[in-house]
């Protein structure tokens, strides 16, 4: 299982692609694709968001359910859905709606 | 009064302006899409604009390490006003911020112009911010302050049309006394400001330095090089390294590796070769411009205040707060009435270098009131108020306490030299600063730090070696293994004049281990040094890493 995500490009904010195609700021808003075909039109469009100057650094990663919540396989990419696990006055984690836990 | 440091000239400011008018422009034409993410990028780059995991990163130089109150202020303001209160001091004396948005860094770099500072080649395959002891210009074992040179080099090296893209990026540090607190035997080229047996001024030439993933100590190619040809055989070094360096491997780019392959004396040949046609020169250095930036540079007028002694005998029977302060982080000015105060940004279980708005904020009043307005970095990410009057350290330590700034750690255990790690940075692997934390927090009983005595433990949170874990006496390498963390642990680095590279004890230790390793590490070498003389760095040249690998992996470590 993948989701596409990248950092928008006028502030640097780590962002994730829904399913209505627009970036959203926290990973539990991501659209998981589940097949290749799915992983295809993500980075499709991550290509052509890329190529419009909305986002940079545009990259699939690896992510599994667990208990319905996405959580990438790899820490970095944990930590960039929460925030600085050293701050969790920081980052995603600090909001309203709670986002991942990173570690 | 001002500081005793460099002030821009007309051609300075006018440069810099420029500077920040072009990335506005820049930045303007990446937000309407007129220009590609890789065109920009090593646009962004030229001006210390990173990409990191959370946003950009905006690396400001700090030319030398040295700052006036003005300018600390205006880095709090930054703080306050473009991030999120709070900024990292770095271990090459800049200051990093982690969260400015793209399109507010031309005000902030606008507003950084005002006083005198920027991000200019704090990124880049080019000559990076030039950094020198902290103590420059205060020590009491100083031959003479570096930092004039450092600012001839620094006017010579920015945007120098034959060094703007180098094989790789190129550091340059200098000291000016035998005792090296600047780590020079770790930079592209290290400078030794000296004296001959003629009284002459000069410097020992050091090349070939690094850290990263294949850590090599800088060989001496000159023991003594006049200062007034400083220019013309710096030059001589870097165009030898620009026509032969390797551009074809980014791993193998590096001055170090050329230095390495060819050998030191074969280094040296070339650079005397190419210095043959170059001294002498326009590249000499005139006295009178030597002395016009010495100039900026003169210590200010300590009136004497023979006061102190009474007031620190008095302090240190009063307060054993105060006592163990002044034994850990103050040190001998060369003025008898002053001292050097190191302002300690390691409190523990907080975030190596991190100082927020408010602290920068309060450690320039503090400058401004008792230290003559000038503040240091230092590459251990702590600040230093390089002139203050014995009689007005108890005062200090009185306003740096209400800041949290007045830990008594330094040179001790938890005074830890830590990158960002994968908290922040996209390069690393794992993370720096919660291993920091957690051993402060395990070491926090300054009776225990002072027991162990002078421990120097850096952390890394990749190969690059942001956090010069291959000189720490201690270091720590935060690798990453099967999606988790692992800690590799290299003992017997060290950083100063005497330098060594850390050897790697055994396997690595996971996130729940690597605390309890440095813990036996301590035991072990209390358990065996001589008496509280013999630091552990002496203790582990006298009995290298049997000990240490037998007490961390037993049986494993017989077999092996």
């Amino acid at each position: 299982m993948k989701v596409l995500t990248a950092n928008r490009l006028f502030d640097g904010e780590a962002v994730w692609l829904a399913a209505d195609h627009s970036w959203a700021e926290t990973l539990p808003a991501a659209h998981v694709a589940h097949d290749e075909a799915d992983e295809e039109r993500l980075a499709a469009h991550g290509k052509l968001s890329a190529a419009r100057n909305e986002v940079v650094d545009v990259e699939l990663i690896d992510v599994q359910l667990v208990d319905g919540a996405i959580v990438p396989l790899r820490l970095r990419e944990r930590i960039r859905a929460a925030g600085p696990t050293v701050r969790g006055d920081l980052g995603k984690q600090a909001r309203a709606v709670p986002a991942l836990a990173a570690a | 009064m001002e500081p005793s440091m460099y002030r821009y000239d007309e051609f300075d400011r006018a440069f810099v302006e420029a500077r920040v008018a072009q990335f506005r422009d820049q930045v303007e034409r990446r937000l309407k899409g007129e220009i590609t993410e890789d065109q920009f990028k090593p646009l962004r780059l030229q001006n210390g604009v990173y990409l990191q995991l959370h946003a950009y990163m905006l690396r400001v130089a700090i030319p030398y390490g040295t700052l006036s109150s003005r300018q600390l202020r205006m880095l709090a303001h930054i703080a306050r006003t473009y991030d999120k209160g709070y900024g990292h001091f770095t271990t090459r004396q800049n200051i990093q911020f982690h969260w400015p948005a793209l399109a507010e860094i031309p005000d902030a770099l606008a507003d950084l112009a005002s006083v005198e500072m920027h991000a200019l080649q704090t990124s880049g395959n080019c000559i990076r911010n030039i950094s020198a002891d902290h103590f420059a210009g205060a020590a009491a074992d100083e031959v003479a302050d570096p930092r004039p040179y450092a600012e001839i080099l620094r006017q010579w090296s920015s945007a120098h049309p034959e060094f703007s893209f180098l094989p790789r990026k190129f550091k340059i540090a200098f000291t000016g006394a035998e005792r090296d607190r600047a780590a020079i035997q770790t930079y592209d080229i290290g400078l030794h400001l000296k004296r001959n047996a003629e009284g002459e001024l000069g410097f020992a030439v050091w090349v070939g330095g690094g850290q990263g993933r294949t850590p090599i100590l800088a060989k001496k190619i000159r023991d003594f090089l006049p200062h007034e040809e400083l220019l013309s055989y710096v030059t001589a070094i870097v165009r030898v390294y620009n026509l032969e360096g390797r551009r074809d491997n980014k791993w193998k780019a590096r001055i170090k590796i050329m230095v390495h392959e060819l050998g030191a004396a074969e280094f040296a040949r070339l650079v005397e070769a190419e210095w043959e046609n170059l001294k002498g020169g326009d590249l000499s250095l005139p006295q009178a411009d030597i002395d016009a930036i010495e100039a900026y540079f003169a210590p200010p007028a300590l009136p004497d205040r023979p006061e102190g002694d009474a007031a620190v005998r008095a302090a240190r029977l009063d307060s054993r707060t105060f006592s163990d302060w002044l034994d850990r982080n103050v040190v001998t000015h060369r003025h008898p009435d002053y001292a050097a105060v190191t302002v300690s940004l390691k409190a523990i279980g907080e975030t190596p270098g991190d100082i927020s708005d408010a602290q920068m904020d309060a450690v320039a009043d503090i400058a401004e009131r008792y230290g003559f307005g000038e503040i240091r970095v230092s590459h251990e990410q702590n600040l230093v108020l390089p002139h203050v009057a014995r009689a007005d350290l108890p005062a200090v330590h009185d306003a740096l306490v209400a800041q949290g700034l007045a830990t008594s750690n330094i040179d001790l255990i938890s005074d830890i030299i830590a990158c960002p790690g994968l908290d922040y940075c996209s390069l690393a692997n794992a993370r720096s600063i919660p291993v920091a934390q957690q051993i402060a927090l395990r070491f926090s009983s300054l009776e225990r730090q002072r027991e162990i005595g002078e421990l120097k433990l850096n952390i890394s949170g990749c190969i690059n070696a942001c956090g010069h874990h291959h000189v720490g006496h201690i270091g720590i390498l935060g690798v990453e293994k099967k999606g988790g963390e692992l800690y590799q642990v290299t003992l017997g680095g060290a950083a100063d004049e005497h330098a060594s590279l850390g050897e790697i004890v055994g396997r690595g230790f996971g996130p729940e281990e690597i605390v309890d390793a440095v813990e036996t590490i301590v035991e072990t070498y209390l358990s065996l040094r001589h008496d509280r003389a013999e630091r552990f760095i002496d203790l582990y040249r006298r009995l290298g890493a049997a000990p240490f690998k037998e007490a961390l992996y037993g049986a494993e470590a017989r077999v092996a």
